[in-house]
């Protein structure tokens, strides 16, 4: 009788079949992810409305201070509100899987110690939740453009492939945390205060065109070198139109560091993925 | 035909005996340690660092259709075995070859999200398990009746009480249809009937051809479902062969604990200036061919100790208690005269008295019947070891004694 799978476990030996293996687990990422949404409004009292409570009162407060008591502006023909809102989307987006990737190993630790499976399904099962919420705020956004009358054009078009860069983001930065996070608990302190400090770095409450009168200081090009930035102006350019400031060019070194970042933590997370349980 | 070959597997654990092992450090410890290598103030450190073998040059193979039970005390490396059979976490040096579909059953109810419902929990555990979403569909109406849930299927867990959630746990699990199937201690939950159930099922799954690993503490279980036993003690498989043969062995390497204690000269011997123990021993009557004691040997306590003084009234007194500090019973000798010289006790507790457990001996020797003049605490310690006989559940007995009393039955009046 020929056996189908004959399985060697030997040190340093991962599973050869590995990226079959997680394709055959998909219903498990699947089910993963299903069970992270359907637990995330558990005994709350108004449910899946902070999905929409959380971005709204965030781009108030921007608007109160930045546009009515800083007086910033947007850019030329771009209402201020929605500028702050289309950038505080993806935003929100890339922050909350970027959070759930890193945490995703520590809160499966009860799975990772008594079950196999490829350990990748669980930072790729947690970037689901993310997804609905960025679903439920880009719904908002487009209610706010028609109270604006400055609903998208054909840009439009390109806004999958900044949600996709977005993704990439998370997942590439996620990954390396997530293991980290394993082994260091101080990187679940890390993680809020990064993001925090990212909500200011990037161009969110502020039009990237004021950071082009800067273009010989030598925080210029440190400044693209976060592939956030491209991203979040590409994602507003695709939803205002082309009055909103977006530098094409800038695109080519966000998805060169979101490529190399990506080779590093997938090599990273699969060199010490068995060896999680010796350290949760 | 073979369907795991281990061969020389070993798993290698660093204890840091600063922390706690395995406990996560911080960044901070980890860069001030890289630090002190750098300037080369690190060798200090090493010493810190112990090297720990879970497991050591493990050689073994299983049939197809064996069931194995796995046998051994704390810490012997059962578990680890099982972790790296299910490819939990690899091992240091070694390899294992694996021919089938494994599945691992290390806790019952893995992944069993307290907030969802019952129904959901089956579709989550299952798929964690490695079941496919049809299979699961497939299985679901004799989970939920093997389970016996019907009712909760719509409640979250968090809800059900704790043999429920075992239950359910098992239940999934009992449905999954690997060729290999290993199991760590599930029989240690659940109640008498659901524990036959489970029990039946195994041997349902092993009649049907398939393996089974077991990990068990419960050896009259390991007896009744395994044909082989491996025996591990620290860390290396120390024994393997028919279980019978296996588990007497190693029940005869646990009972060894403390059974005897003797002192050559009074100088050396425990006690005051007016008495001192000589022997103090415990001789059990072992039966059929067994080398440990089990709820049905007899079994005798032998005191010997020198009195100093020239003439004095003596009793002794015998306190048994449970490992857990309770005491069972104290019984005492009646107070006689004696000269200078040694003096003898015998104490006999029959069989089928003592639950299966672990007890501590402590005897006092006692003047004119009021004065302690000496008292060996811990004098003895020893292991009672289950035994059934045409009983088919596998729980733990309650109760400290286990006395066969006349307890009698028989039908009274025939409704016609």
């Amino acid at each position: 009788m020929a056996y189908i799978n004959e399985v060697v476990i030997e040190a340093g030996h991962g599973a050869k079949n590995y990226w079959k293996d997680l394709w055959k687990n998909r219903e498990l990422l699947w089910i993963l992810a299903r069970r992270d949404l359907s637990v995330r409004y558990k005994q709350t009292a108004i449910g899946a409305a902070w999905a929409v409570l959380r971005p709204l009162a965030t781009m108030a407060v921007m608007v109160f201070v930045f546009e009515m008591v800083g007086k910033f502006e947007g850019d030329a023909g771009v209402p201020y509100p929605l500028m702050v809102l289309a950038g505080i989307t993806i935003w929100t987006f890339f922050a909350n899987t970027f959070t759930q990737i890193s945490h995703s190993i520590l809160l499966n630790s009860n799975l990772v110690t008594k079950t196999y499976f490829p350990r990748l399904i669980m930072p790729l099962s947690s970037v689901l939740v993310g997804f609905i919420d960025f679903a439920v705020s880009l719904g908002l956004y487009f209610i706010i453009a028609l109270w604006k009358n400055h609903l998208p054009g054909l840009e439009i078009i390109f806004l999958p492939l900044f949600v996709l860069l977005a993704l990439l983001t998370s997942l590439s930065f996620g990954l390396f945390f997530s293991v980290l996070n394993v082994r260091f608990r101080d990187i679940a302190q890390l993680i809020p205060f990064l993001v925090q400090i990212g909500f200011y770095a990037c161009p969110i409450a502020y039009s990237a065109s004021l950071v082009e009168a800067s273009q010989d200081a030598w925080w210029y090009d440190l400044y693209y070198l976060n592939p956030m930035v491209s991203i979040i102006n590409g994602f507003k350019w695709s939803l205002l139109g082309d009055g909103s400031f977006f530098k094409v060019s800038s695109l080519y070194s966000t998805v060169g560091v979101i490529s190399v970042m990506l080779l590093i933590s997938v090599y990273y997370f699969r060199k010490e993925e068995n060896s999680f349980v010796d350290y949760i | 035909m073979q369907v795991i070959v281990a061969e020389d597997i070993s798993k290698k654990y660093i204890i840091d005996h600063q922390k706690a092992m395995r406990k996560s450090s911080t960044l901070r410890d980890t860069f001030s340690e890289k630090f002190k290598h750098f300037f080369g103030k690190g060798e200090q450190d090493e010493v810190e660092k112990e090297e720990f073998w879970a497991l050591r040059d493990v050689n073994f193979t299983v049939e197809q259709g064996d069931r194995v039970g796995i046998i051994g005390h704390n810490g012997a490396g059962k578990s680890t075995l099982l972790k790296i059979l299910s490819k939990i976490t690899e091992p240091t040096g070694g390899k294992v070859t694996i021919k089938g579909r494994v599945a691992s059953l290390l806790e019952v109810g893995t992944g069993f999200h307290p907030e969802l419902t019952g129904r959901e929990n089956i579709f989550l555990n299952g798929a964690i398990l490695g079941m496919k979403r049809h299979e699961i569909k497939s299985a679901f109406e004799s989970i939920v009746e093997f389970a016996g849930v019907e009712k909760f299927l719509d409640t979250p867990v968090k809800r059900y009480s704790s043999g429920m959630y075992v239950r359910l746990g098992f239940a999934i699990s009992a449905h999954l249809s690997p060729e290999i199937l290993i199991i760590d201690e599930v029989l240690a939950v659940g109640d008498a009937d659901f524990q036959k159930k489970c029990l039946g099922k195994m041997r349902d799954v092993s009649e049907s051809g398939r393996t089974i690993l077991f990990v068990s503490h419960n050896l009259a279980a390991v007896q009744s479902l395994c044909n082989r036993a491996f025996y591990f003690e620290h860390g290396r498989l120390k024994m393997q062969g028919d279980t019978t043969h296996v588990v007497n062995n190693y029940l005869s390497h646990v009972a060894k604990t403390n059974l005897e204690h003797f002192w050559e000269t009074p100088e050396e011997a425990p006690g005051s200036d007016e008495v001192r123990f000589r022997t103090v021993r415990i001789d059990p009557e072992y039966q059929g061919g067994k080398h440990y004691i089990d709820v049905t040997t007899p079994v005798r306590v032998h005191i010997e100790f020198w009195n100093m003084a020239e003439r004095a009234d003596l009793n002794l007194s015998l306190h048994l208690y449970a490992f857990t500090g309770e005491c069972i019973f104290n019984v005492g000798t009646t107070s006689q005269s004696f000269e200078k010289g040694l003096v003898a006790a015998t104490l006999e507790i029959p069989g089928n008295f003592l639950n299966d457990g672990s007890y501590v001996i402590s005897i006092m020797v006692v003047k004119d019947t009021s004065t302690v003049l000496f008292q060996l605490p811990d004098a003895l310690s020893f292991e009672v070891e289950d035994h059934r006989e045409g009983v088919t559940w596998y729980g733990k007995w309650p109760g400290y004694v286990r006395p066969q009393l006349n307890f009698q039955i028989s039908q009274s009046e025939v409704l016609v």
